[in-house]
């Protein structure tokens, strides 16, 4: 397998495909399911029997109500969201439901082992305010819930097999960005949950980073390091469970970090590890902590502007040779 | 060619009765007893919070009084494995499908002894009798019962889910998204939506756009059903073949049990006698006081004697006291405990 190239998309299909094969009791559920938008399930009729493909309406929390139900009941469903921005309206049944019901029983026989992919997250249709939105932070704040934001193929393929063996409500975030993005699997066996990869070590300064921002971040680390900055690149891959570890042990080397990220600055997922850098690293910092993030707008349509309001290479760039 | 097609569409009633009779010839003495006992119970169990609550103790109640028929002989249909899913009206439901007076009180007033671990409090639920949690945001659990039935479905047994719902909640628009689904599967759920005319103080005429719930199925496909629901072997007899219906395979039914409730809408309401509602009108419904009603019935049909009613409801109140006092000695959770269950398999620290 070692060096066949496979698609973002086509990783995470193989993943959920081999799971299906695995357990009979994981069913796939999502709008035009087998057609799929982005090509993750197209044709996953001709290798599954329709009792274990469930189309969907436009019934978001309805048909994640149905999901958490179905779950706690001995099914393991993989739920494909369409778009991010959906997430707004089954926040009840993902955060107040899914993610709060084994606790509100009293634990035990109760457990939600269910799947909700988040895809089409971010920009690259130009479609505009309700269709490029990145959502990670919106859910990172309740207890009971798993966030998995892959940025390769080979973590999407590793960490979906992860979270589809997990007994407990994981959001699995995919990009459009990244569907077509060509990597190769390291292996077939499934990739832990929080557990951050260094993927270019640094002295100078730590950038922590994920998703659609990881690969812009590790793109620009390499440039700095044609100049003679050594950037250490952290990309998360699971924002929830988070690896602490791996951030402040980065910060205790480099005293200084930047954090990533596509998704809107106020509220971020980044202003949740600045907090924790200040709480527990504030003695190995030399600088300030700074966040390269989406701006605090509306998304724009059309995607010669909304490419405009995500950070780029150059904006990472800039950052980091403001604090050296 | 030019003889354009307009179709309208209208509701269409069909009333049909049914002899009682015919209904208590067709039960057994059992389970004709079981529906009366655990209608009174649930009505000791409301005393018995009653007492908790003047003892200070803080607990979310909605009285059940009034409403005891629907729950307790719908789910007098069911076997152990069925499932149901409940909502905040009372506790019938708990008592019916078998949740014990200790584990309920408890839970009330969060001690570590209550069937969730005192953390759930009125979110009750047991997984031993299949009651599948009472989220606190009304309409939440009706795409979940939709879920255990699509489940019940995949792995081909005959189990069933009841999912019960009111007027209120009815408005709701996961209540169109899940007969919606359903329907569509033609999963096995049964729903009940208890009317009982208010949302909290506003009439329903106010909130809501019919009077009668069950049309709301006809917009899914469906067929809805209306009864009264405080005559007991009417719920019995009407919910017992939708329910059958469901573990044959056809699909999800809903129907619509007409009650009312006697006291407020939680202890915190004050005016629900003479306030939103009138004097008259709570009086004129407490004389179709479920209870008295099967009561006179079963004299009345020879099944039971004045005696054994009377043993029944003497066995509630002692059952209710050992209760308040097992909860009021029971230990709250410890610390540490507020924490866990928040992850299965959990590792510390996640
Ligand atoms: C989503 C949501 N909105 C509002 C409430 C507050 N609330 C609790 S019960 C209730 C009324 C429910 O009325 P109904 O469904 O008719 O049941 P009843 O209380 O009459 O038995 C309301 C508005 C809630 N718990 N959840």
């Amino acid at each position: 397998m070692a060096d066949e190239k496979i698609t973002y998309a086509k990783a995470i299909r193989q993943a959920i495909v081999e799971e299906m094969h695995r357990d009979e009791n994981i069913i796939v559920m999502g709008q035009d399911i087998r057609q799929s938008v982005w090509g993750v399930t197209t044709g996953i009729d001709n290798d599954f029997d329709m009792s274990r493909i469930y189309p969907l309406p436009i019934s978001e929390n309805g048909f994640c109500g149905v999901a958490t139900g179905a779950a706690m009941t001995g099914l393991r469903p993989v739920v494909e969201f369409m778009y991010g921005d959906f997430l707004l309206l089954a926040m009840d049944a993902i955060c107040n439901q899914a993610a709060k019901y084994r606790y509100m029983c009293g634990g035990g026989e109760f457990k939600i082992p269910v799947v909700f992919r988040v895809s089409g997250t971010g920009i690259g249709s130009g479609s505009g305010q309700h269709h490029a939105q990145y959502p990670e932070s919106w859910v990172m704040h309740f207890p009971g819930l798993k966030i998995v934001t892959p940025s390769t193929a080979n973590d999407a393929y590793g960490l979906m097999k992860t979270a589809i063996r997990d007994n407990n409500p994981v959001l699995f975030f995919e990009y459009k960005q990244l569907f077509g993005k060509f990597g190769t699997l390291e292996s077939t066996e499934p990739i832990p949950f929080g557990k951050a990869k260094i993927t270019k070590e640094g002295s100078d300064v730590t950038i922590v980073t994920y998703g659609t921002a990881a690969p812009k971040s590790l793109a620009a680390a390499q440039k700095l390091e044609t100049e003679g900055i050594h950037a250490e690149v952290i990309d998360l891959r699971t924002i929830k469970p988070l690896d602490k570890e791996c951030i402040l042990k980065s910060v205790e080397k480099t005293n200084k970090l930047i954090i990533v990220e596509d998704s809107i600055k106020t509220g971020g997922v980044g202003a949740e590890i600045a907090a924790i850098a200040a709480e527990e690293a504030v003695g190995y910092l030399d600088g300030a902590i700074l966040r390269v993030a989406g701006k605090d707008t509306s998304m724009p349509a059309g995607k010669m502007l909304e490419i405009q309001v995500v950070p780029s290479e150059n904006d990472i760039i800039k950052a980091v040779k403001s604090l050296l | 060619m030019n003889n354009l097609t307009i179709k309208k569409i209208t509701k269409q009633e069909n009333c049909t009765t049914v002899d009682k009779a015919t209904i208590v010839a067709s039960m057994d003495k059992k389970t004709m007893m079981t529906i009366y006992r655990d209608m009174i119970r649930t009505r000791e169990l409301d005393n018995g919070i009653e007492e908790l609550l003047k003892r200070g103790e803080s607990i979310t109640q909605h009285s059940t009084r009034g409403q005891e028929a629907t729950p307790i002989a719908t789910i007098a249909n069911l076997r152990k494995n069925d499932y149901v899913m409940p909502y905040h009206r009372g506790w019938g439901w708990a008592i019916g499908k078998g949740m014990n007076f200790k584990e309920i009180m408890a839970e009330l007033i969060n001690k570590k002894t209550g069937s969730n671990r005192g953390r759930g409090g009125p979110q009750l639920a047991s997984w031993e009798n299949r009651i599948m949690g009472r989220p606190g945001i009304q309409g939440a659990h009706l795409s979940i019962a939709v879920g255990i039935a699509l489940s019940i479905k995949y792995r081909k047994t005959d189990e069933v889910v009841v999912c019960f719902f009111g007027n209120g909640s009815s408005n709701s628009g996961n209540l169109h998204e899940s007969l919606n689904m359903a329907s569509t599967w033609k999963v096995p759920v049964v729903f009940i939506v208890e009317n009982n005319l208010y949302e909290i103080y506003e009439p329903i005429t106010d909130t809501t756009s019919v009077s009668d719930i069950a049309d709301r199925a006809l917009g899914h496909g469906l067929e809805g059903t209306i009864i009264d629901g405080n005559d007991a072997f009417l719920v019995y007899k009407v919910v017992g073949e939708a329910i059958e219906k469901a573990r044959r395979g056809e699909g999800p039914s809903l129907i619509e049990t007409k009650t009312y409730r006697w006291m407020g809408h939680s202890s915190n309401d004050q005016r629900y006698y003479g306030g939103y509602r009138s004097k008259e009108e709570v009086d004129a419904w407490k004389e179709k006081c479920p209870i008295s009603l099967m009561e006179k019935d079963l004299i009345a049909f020879g099944v039971a004697t004045q005696a054994e009613l009377d043993e029944i409801q003497k066995a509630a109140v002692e059952e209710k006291q050992a209760a308040v006092q097992f909860a009021i000695d029971s230990p709250y959770p410890e610390y540490e405990d507020l924490l866990t269950d928040n992850y299965a398999d959990e590792k510390e620290g996640l």
